[in-house]
């Protein structure tokens, strides 16, 4: 439900256990998909603290847990560099292609 | 870690001015900020204030329910606290989690709900004293937070608005158990009943009160408006929920503790009486009946749990490096 | 189920199922006061487990014992000399150590105990042996990395959790004793003597007691009794704050 975020050194000395980010799986061949995060000294304790908050109402058959600090993530700036020249490749799209009349193959 | 990099305080550069264009253009139809998007400093600001006292809510809230939970009546009544209080812990974490995108540590937010300079919902700073307590605050308080977190689910900050549509979703079952509870008392012995219509005295006008203050006493109100982190008013909200509430109170034979309240056949709304803002505004700076208490039981269960979350990361630096060790 | 049969399994339905009651009034005490947020659900969960095992455990037993009482007449309207928990259940909370360290104990027993239960003769009890078991493992992975990383943690850490184990160990010994009740019912394949559970549980106790770098307590003396109701002072006032509200008002419906 949050976006990845980057663990930082814990402020007035006060421990604080690293961020780890939440992927569940909600049925068999469902993708994995961002639950949230949790804190947790360890992955262990993180796979656990994810199966206690995430998966409390049956939402999830696996989990992922993920240091949150190891998430790269496109900027906003890369909007227009990183995805816009995928726009004009129609032909990646199975609509680009005409079908003859009566052809029920596809 | 701010995922938007950090903003200068000096003046606006014609930079800035761009950006909050392009900000409040993308916010008036109806987008979606995200935590690596360019906002201005002041919506930040305004989103971690906010963000932090609701999670601090959930958090404090725990205290007065769970207060019922050793003495719940039945194994059912406790199994289902148990699960509501646990439930506000999670939405907590959820709106921790949710902030620390913001970039501010959840160590760092719980500093401050522990050293007074946080707010959290003065309704929690009321005692629960009878069992009925429980239904009421099931039924009133989280009917309310309902309310209040429908409009939060549409909010323009996306971590904040998908933290919101799951709490929604698990809210559901709490205004429903607290109903039952009321609507079993409602129909019970006449100590039941007593208890039940006591309770609702003693909550109702808090209740109405969890919205904040009135539209033109409200200082953050506009702004959370206009760059869409609320899309309703304090008095609309609280006005929805009294329409709502007052039809389920009649279906169950209990009565508010206003005399002033009516039905306005030409709004289609119910009338309600002048709330006492000086005792919402006492309670909110720190001088209600539990204001202390709750803080220093807040404070306690962290200050007990510094060893354990020390073990625990100790721990897992020994296991680093041994891994280190291995490979090395 | 002959006579001397129905008794003996209401008597034992009331041990399985006032352990699970009274543990997780306990743990449930946590609910909001937990070290750190994640623990507290996590805690709140293990509470959860166990009051459904002991709704469903105490149910039966009401059923069994043919007296028109439920699973809430026997939780609420029981005096403390007719619980049958083991004592190891009604110990106070103590630190967060001393409740890793009660539930570790108690979860590793009973998931050798649910093991070969959810394989016994009665089907209700089978299922609902089934259904524990799988939340058994889970507490005994949850309270024993707990023992682990405090046993291995800091030195603090370390000297709580020892002191912890060493005082609930005089407890353990009850777990196991048995008697005629359990013995009579096991020939029948309707409950699991828990002496044959003992040597399991000891190798797996030391295993995890090994990794967390704690010392396991000498054998000295056991306090006993739970099982027959003499319990300690602390069942009492568990019992006064669980039973305020039914008891305050006979009749009544919640």
């Amino acid at each position: 439900m949050t976006s990845p975020t980057i663990a930082t050194a814990p402020k007035g000395g006060e421990t604080q256990w690293p961020l780890w980010e939440v992927f569940t799986q909600e049925e068999a061949g469902a993708p994995h998909q961002h639950a949230g995060s949790v804190h947790a000294a360890d992955a262990e304790l993180a796979l656990q603290n994810a199966r206690d908050v995430y998966a409390r109402r049956n939402e999830a058959i696996s989990i992922w847990v993920v240091p949150s600090v190891t998430i790269i993530a496109s900027t906003p700036e890369d909007v227009g560099p990183f995805f816009d020249p995928a726009n004009d490749k129609a032909y990646r799209h199975p609509q680009f292609f005409k079908t003859p009349r009566g052809v029920r193959v596809f | 870690m701010t995922p938007s990099s950090p903003q200068s305080n000096g003046p606006a550069s014609t930079d800035d001015a761009e950006r909050l264009a392009t900000f409040e253009k993308r916010i008036a139809e109806g987008g979606v900020i995200e935590p690596k998007d360019w906002m201005p400093p002041r919506y930040r600001q305004q989103l971690i204030r906010m963000m932090s006292q609701h999670a601090h809510s959930e958090v404090v809230g725990m205290l007065p329910e769970g207060n019922w939970i050793t003495r719940a009546p039945t194994l059912r009544r406790k199994m289902t606290l148990i699960a509501k209080v646990q439930d506000e812990g999670g939405h907590g974490l959820y709106i921790y989690c949710g902030t620390e995108t913001l970039g501010v540590d959840r160590a760092e937010l719980i500093e401050q709900l522990h050293n007074g300079t946080a707010k959290y919902s003065s309704i929690f700073n009321y005692p629960t004293l009878t069992w009925a307590d429980i239904g009421i605050i099931g039924w009133l308080v989280d009917g309310a937070a309902i309310v209040n977190q429908t409009m939060l689910a549409k909010a323009s900050y996306g971590p904040y608005s998908r933290a919101m549509i799951r709490i929604c979703k698990e809210e559901n079952f709490h205004k429903r158990q607290g109903y039952e509870i009321c609507a079993t008392l409602a129909a019970g012995t006449p100590e039941q009943k007593a208890m039940v219509q006591d309770a609702l005295n003693r909550w109702w006008w808090q209740a109405l009160m969890m919205f904040g203050p009135s539209d033109k006493d409200s200082p953050n109100s506009a702004e959370l408006m206009k760059w869409g982190v609320k899309r309703k008013s304090n008095d609309d909200l609280r006005q929805r929920f009294v329409n709502l509430t007052v039809p389920q109170a009649q279906a169950i034979g209990l009565t508010f503790p206003d005399p002033a309240m009516r039905y306005d056949e030409a709004t289609g709304d119910w009338h309600f009486g002048e709330i006492d803002w000086a005792e919402f505004k006492a309670v909110v700076k720190g001088d209600g009946p539990c204001n202390r208490e709750r803080l220093a039981a807040r404070r306690k269960a962290h200050d007990d749990g510094a060893w354990v979350r020390e073990a625990a990361e100790a721990y897992a630096a020994k296991q680093r490096a041994a891994r280190r060790a291995v490979a090395a | 189920m002959d006579e001397q049969t129905s008794r003996d399994f209401f008597e034992y339905l009331l041990r399985l199922g006032d352990d699970r009651l009274i543990l997780g009034h306990r743990v449930s005490e946590w609910c909001g006061h937990g070290p750190i947020l994640e623990e507290d659900i996590a805690l709140s969960n293990i509470a959860l487990d166990l009051l459904g095992q002991a709704n469903l455990l105490l149910q039966l037993a009401g059923q069994v014992e043919g007296q028109g009482r439920d699973q809430d007449a026997l939780a609420y309207f029981r005096e403390a000399t007719q619980f049958r928990n083991a004592i190891l259940c009604e110990t106070p909370n103590g630190d967060f150590g001393d409740t890793i360290v009660r539930q570790f104990l108690y979860s590793v027993y009973a998931l050798l105990v649910l093991d070969q239960l959810q394989r016994c003769r009665h089907e209700a009890l089978a299922g609902i042996a089934a259904k524990a078991y799988k939340e058994a493992r889970y507490h005994v992975r949850h309270s024993g990395e707990w023992l682990i990383k405090l046993g291995d943690g800091t030195e603090e850490s370390h000297r709580r959790v020892q002191a912890a184990l060493d005082k609930a160990w005089s407890y353990t010994g009850e777990l196991f004793v048995g008697d005629d009740i359990e013995r009579r019912l096991a020939a029948q394949g309707l409950a699991v003597d828990p002496a044959s559970v003992r040597e399991g549980w000891l190798a797996q106790v030391k295993d995890v007691v090994a990794i967390a770098t704690l010392t396991l307590p000498a054998d000295g003396y056991m306090q006993r009794g739970g099982r027959t109701g003499r319990h300690t002072e602390h069942l009492g006032h568990l019992l006064a704050e669980m039973q305020i509200v039914a008891r305050s008002f006979p009749g009544a419906s919640w």
